[in-house]
């Protein structure tokens, strides 16, 4: 039987914040356990909520960006169970009416077509702390540091019909909420989970099949391989005549497999109703405007204006907008070198070598766009070539100086004084008789070729910094 | 409505309250008169009511994106009924 | 001295006639006497108290002293109080030595107040009869035989005996009103949102108010103009003004509209009880005001609706009680699952039980249209028969409870029957108004409350109908045999 696969993804979000969705208290990553954790994360006896302004100014911006429909009235609901890192008993989250409603964002396919995916829903909501299991003679600690931490859950609708779209559905989520500044986008540290929710179905059957729920996927690769390892899981156990089950699985990248989490599928009624410590969340059209006022350029608009603007392909473009600081970077560097090509070929090309041997980011670079931009502009003005820009590079990344610093006192300049050349040539040309008989008698076809032995020699000699075209022109004159 | 055993242990279960065996039906036998009680409301017609969820008709105020909180772990965890190294501490979670 | 009001005390401590440390001793005095056979304190805070009055006099000795400086009142033991225990009467909270200050105690001690104490109530205010405390039952100063109502019930015991010059209260579906009206003191639930909610520990979030509980109403006026105002720690607070309470209780009552609704005065009313509340309807038309027969049709509906509502918010708000970050514990827990039960079976009582069952049952799948969302839109109705009738009256009156005091054990057992008994103070909160307790003629030496709803932020209004009342009569002035 030929089978469909299925894929909703829930994506939660952290929410870039200072301080958490309803208290005071910091979110900042890595503190010691429970010292992050005020009287209200920790839900002592009379403790009341107050919203964070930024947050409900994330999710509208959010919404925005997707064009979704902006629930101009939302409101917070208690979503009640027991487990030890929900301090409360209840997460508070948004049930019936969430701040942002239906939406839609675009994914490519690997044929270079376009496939919207929906987007259900987005609503805020607490995060939980985290339970330990190191052993603590035999018991689990608590720490609640991360509980309250803002989260928007982005819910998307069952489009996707693989593990490479809902990979790329992922990661153009990602690639927003980190472009409208709203989330950091660091998967290790979990500021960005994404839950799949999958089925199978015969092909051609309407009804969706029975899903189950995948958690604890933390990069990109692991997306793909969990759901096409639970795909293959569901699609054997029909085959089997068995039934799937709807339940919370658990991705074990270690085993490269999923497992029930049995644990937490007992009778979970969770009882929704308003909050009756927290009031409806309104805002007007004139708050979205103000809020959207600041808003970036998207990715997809920013693709598009650097093909028409830089006439550069859809694969360069899209690789130059990877991340915002990254197209920005390209950007500052266009910009001081005059030439977009050129720059775009350093910045994805030398530099962005240079950042991954190194292990840096765009924004931790040791070269400034600017600084850059001057070097590619001592290649466009024939100060240096090319192959000595190379050299340049690496010595400013080491922070040797300026560009013509760095020339200057390596003597890079490149050698455009005929008559230095002229001698040059001479002295190759009176060494190498040999090779200039082989060269006068080939025929004109031939001797193409046979003109780069000379040029080699030239350049050799002239240390590289002689100008490649007047040593070209120079040796078919002088041979 | 009334309560039967099974309805108060999954509520109790929900809940997390133990009720014993030999307690079910009395307490079954409890809430099904408070139950009763409250049927009074399915007399009246409420079609199209909106549900007041708040007294006053108000909109949630908001609080500035501000760290007002300092770190009051020792104070916290000093009324705890077990820590150590600064977690809470509780029987194994297994997941 | 204990007899004083509050404005009286405080003139006598500027003037130096006694200082806040004998007046604080002469309280701690009567407690240590007196309460042994009340039970109206959990904790007593003497050392505290003592060191608080040293502090008042020292203001006072400066000049720089605040409204309440070096006037000794009781907390109900539901307001956080930092380095204080805050049991709220429950066996949960037995160890829970609070880490903050509710907004509520951080004004009055900032006002200058000395809080003498904890004042007994039923856990976790779910109570009519202070009979469900886990530190046993407060009696009746009146009648030790008779409860003090509930859940504020050691508040209003406290106040009535003259433990305390005032003390605060909360009110869910009635829990100052009616202990007020059975301890023959003066108590108001001001309008929803208008004290802080902070640091008070929640029962129903939506119904929940505190306020003062004293002598008269002007002593009251003193406490709630401390109390009052928005807080930017509790999102449901009104930012409205506070306005100055006390000038306008004098304000003369000429061409008041008073309603009375038929419902308050059916067949359940003890006909004594409704003798007395007359006799308070006919001193306010001697006072000028009119009266106006009015319905509130969906009277019977309050406490149905109620008993949804409170519990499905109780079930949740009472789910951060589970042995983990304070509160009891129960011994060697086998599992996670046995430490929940456990803990939270043997530190809630029965009464707390049975109403988190009753709300959780009611939010569950398959039951909450019929129950939660079916009360949600009965408390609309309710508040609507409120809004009509406030178009045609300034104050609303009748009786706050159908019968006086009841006998200690007398509803133990019947749930339903306690619950019925506060079927004239519900429908106030549901509908989130402010809403008074006076008292009036008693019946057999004991205490009848005469209730007084007013609209949204009405209390300057209520205040000033129940200060004349007060001017015209000494009811207020009573004091119980022994404690005079």
């Amino acid at each position: 039987m030929q089978w469909e696969t299925v894929i909703g993804l829930e994506i939660h979000a952290q929410l870039a914040t200072n301080s958490k969705i309803f208290s005071g208290a910091s979110i900042a990553f890595g503190a010691e356990p429970n010292t992050q954790a005020c009287n209200v994360d920790l839900g002592m006896p009379g403790v009341l909520p107050v919203l964070n302004e930024e947050v409900v100014r994330m999710a509208v911006k959010f919404g925005a960006a997707i064009g979704a429909e902006l629930g101009q009235r939302s409101v917070f609901a208690r979503k009640n169970y027991f487990y030890p890192d929900l301090p409360k008993g209840y997460q508070i989250s948004q049930f019936e009416l969430p701040i942002v409603g239906l939406g839609e964002v675009d994914i490519v396919l690997d044929d270079g077509s376009v496939k919207p995916i929906g987007v259900t829903r987005a609503h805020l909501e607490e995060d939980a702390g985290k339970s330990l299991h190191e052993d603590f003679h035999g018991m689990t600690g608590i720490d609640l540091n991360r509980a309250g931490t803002p989260l928007l859950e982005i819910v998307s609708e069952p489009d996707m019909r693989s593990a490479k779209e809902a990979v790329a559905y992922a990661k153009v989520v990602h690639q927003i909420v980190q472009y409208i500044g709203i989330c950091d986008g660091n998967m290790q540290e979990g500021s960005f989970r994404v839950d799949a929710n999958v089925s199978v179905r015969p092909k051609g059957q309407k009804e969706f099949g029975t899903r189950a729920e995948l958690k604890n996927i933390n990069s990109f690769r692991f997306i793909e391989k969990a759901i096409n390892i639970e795909v293959e899981r569901q699609i054997d156990v029909i085959e089997a005549g068995g039934k799937v089950v709807q339940e919370t699985r658990l991705y074990d990248a270690d085993r490269d497999e999923t497992r029930s989490m049995r644990s937490k599928e007992e009778a979970n009624d969770y009882r929704y109703f308003p909050d009756p410590d927290l009031l409806p969340v309104e805002f007007d059209d004139a708050f979205v405007a103000a809020v959207t006022a600041d808003m970036p350029e998207l990715p997809e608009a920013k693709c598009k204006r650097f093909s028409e603007q830089y006439g550069f392909g859809a694969k360069d473009a899209v690789a130059l907008i990877a991340s915002r600081e990254l197209a920005d970077y390209f950007e500052a560097v266009a910009k001081s070198s005059g030439d977009a090509k050129l720059s775009a070929n350093w910045v994805m090309g030398d530099l962005s070598g240079a950042l991954n041997r190194d292990g840096k980011s765009i924004t931790e670079s040791p070269l400034a766009a600017e600084m850059l931009g001057g070097l590619i502009q001592r290649i466009l003005d024939n100060t240096i070539s090319g192959k000595i820009a190379k050299q340049v590079f690496e010595a400013m990344w080491n922070g040797e100086g300026s560009v013509d610093e760095i020339i200057e006192a390596k003597g890079l300049k490149q050698i455009t004084d005929s008559g230095a050349i002229e001698q040059i040539v001479d002295e190759v040309i009176a060494a190498n008789p040999q090779q200039v008989e082989n060269y006068r008698s080939a025929e004109e076809q031939k001797r193409g070729k046979m003109l780069g032995f000379f040029v080699g020699q030239v350049m050799k000699a002239s240390n590289g910094k002689a100008n490649p075209q007047q040593v070209n022109e120079l040796l078919k004159q002088k041979l | 409505m009334s309560l039967v055993r099974d309805d108060v242990e999954k509520i109790a279960h929900l809940a997390r309250l133990a009720v014993n065996g030999d307690e079910l039906d009395s307490v079954a036998a409890g809430l099904s008169d408070i139950l009763q009680m409250v049927e009074q409301m399915s007399s009246v017609d409420t079609a199209g009511v909106t549900p007041m969820a708040h007294p006053l008709h108000m909109t949630q105020p908001l609080r500035p994106d501000r760290v007002t909180e300092e770190n009051r772990r020792d104070l916290f965890q000093s009324i705890a009924p077990q820590t150590e190294d600064g977690l809470y501490l509780v029987p194994k979670v297994i997941e | 001295m204990h007899n004083k009001s509050i404005s009286e005390l405080a003139s006598g401590l500027r003037a130096g006639e006694f200082s806040s440390v004998e007046l604080v001793q002469h309280y701690l005095g009567r407690i240590g006497s007196l309460d042994k056979g009340l039970n109206s304190f959990i904790t007593v805070c003497g050392e505290r108290a003592m060191a608080q009055a040293r502090a008042a006099d020292e203001q006072l000795a400066s000049g720089v002293t605040g409204p309440l400086t070096g006037i000794p009142i009781a907390q109900k033991d539901i307001f956080c109080t930092q380095g204080v225990k805050t049991s709220c009467g429950s066996r949960m909270l037995d160890s829970f030595i609070s880490p903050y200050d509710a907004t509520v105690v951080s004004k009055l001690q900032a006002a200058g107040a000395v809080t003498l104490g904890k004042a007994n109530m039923d856990e976790f205010a779910m109570g009519s009869s202070n009979e469900t405390s886990w530190y046993g039952p407060v009696k009746n100063p009146w009648d030790t035989d008779k409860v003090p109502g509930g859940s504020s019930g050691g508040s209003a015991a406290a106040v009535a005996a003259r433990l305390c010059a005032a003390a605060t209260g909360t009110d869910t579906g009635g829990s100052i009103r009616q202990p007020a009206a059975f301890c023959g003191i003066t108590g108001l639930k001001p309008t929803y949102g208008r004290v802080s909610r902070y640091g008070m520990i929640a029962f129903a979030s939506s119904l929940d108010q505190g306020g003062p509980m004293t002598r008269s109403a002007e002593d009251a006026a003193l406490m709630l103009q401390v109390m009052a105002g928005v807080d930017n720690r509790d999102s449901t607070s009104v930012d409205e003004p506070v306005p100055d309470y006390s000038v306008t209780l004098g304000d003369d009552l000429d061409g008041l509209r008073i309603g009375l609704p038929k419902e308050y005065f059916d067949a359940g009313l003890d006909a004594e009880v409704a003798a007395s509340i007359d006799l308070a309807i006919a001193e306010y038309k001697k006072l000028g005001a009119e009266v106006v027969e009015i319905t509130l049709p969906n009277t019977a509906l309050a406490v149905p609706t109620y008993y949804v509502v409170a519990p499905a918010e109780c079930s949740s708000n009472l789910a951060r009680f589970d042995g983990v970050r304070y509160g009891h514990r129960c011994d060697d827990p086998k599992d996670l699952e046995d430490l929940y039960k456990r803990s939270r079976s043997e530190g809630f009582g029965a009464e707390v039980k049975r109403r988190i069952l009753i709300g959780t049952y009611a939010l569950s799948a398959g039951y909450y249209d019929a129950y939660y969302l079916k009360a949600q839109q009965i408390r609309h109705l309710i508040s609507d028969d409120f809004k009509r009738a406030f178009e045609r009256v300034d104050v609303i009156m009748g009786p706050t409870t159908p019968s006086t005091a009841f006998g200690i054990g007398e509803k133990a057992d019947d749930p339903v029957t306690m619950y019925l008994s506060d079927i004239y103070t519900i429908a106030v909160n549901l509908a989130g108004l402010p809403g008074m307790s006076i008292p009036v003629q008693p019946v057999s030496g004991r205490p009848v409350g005469l209730q007084l709803i007013g609209n949204y932020f009405a209390e300057a209004k209520l205040l000033n109908v129940a200060h004349r009342l007060q001017q015209a009569t000494e009811w207020h002035l009573a004091a119980p045999d022994g404690f005079e």
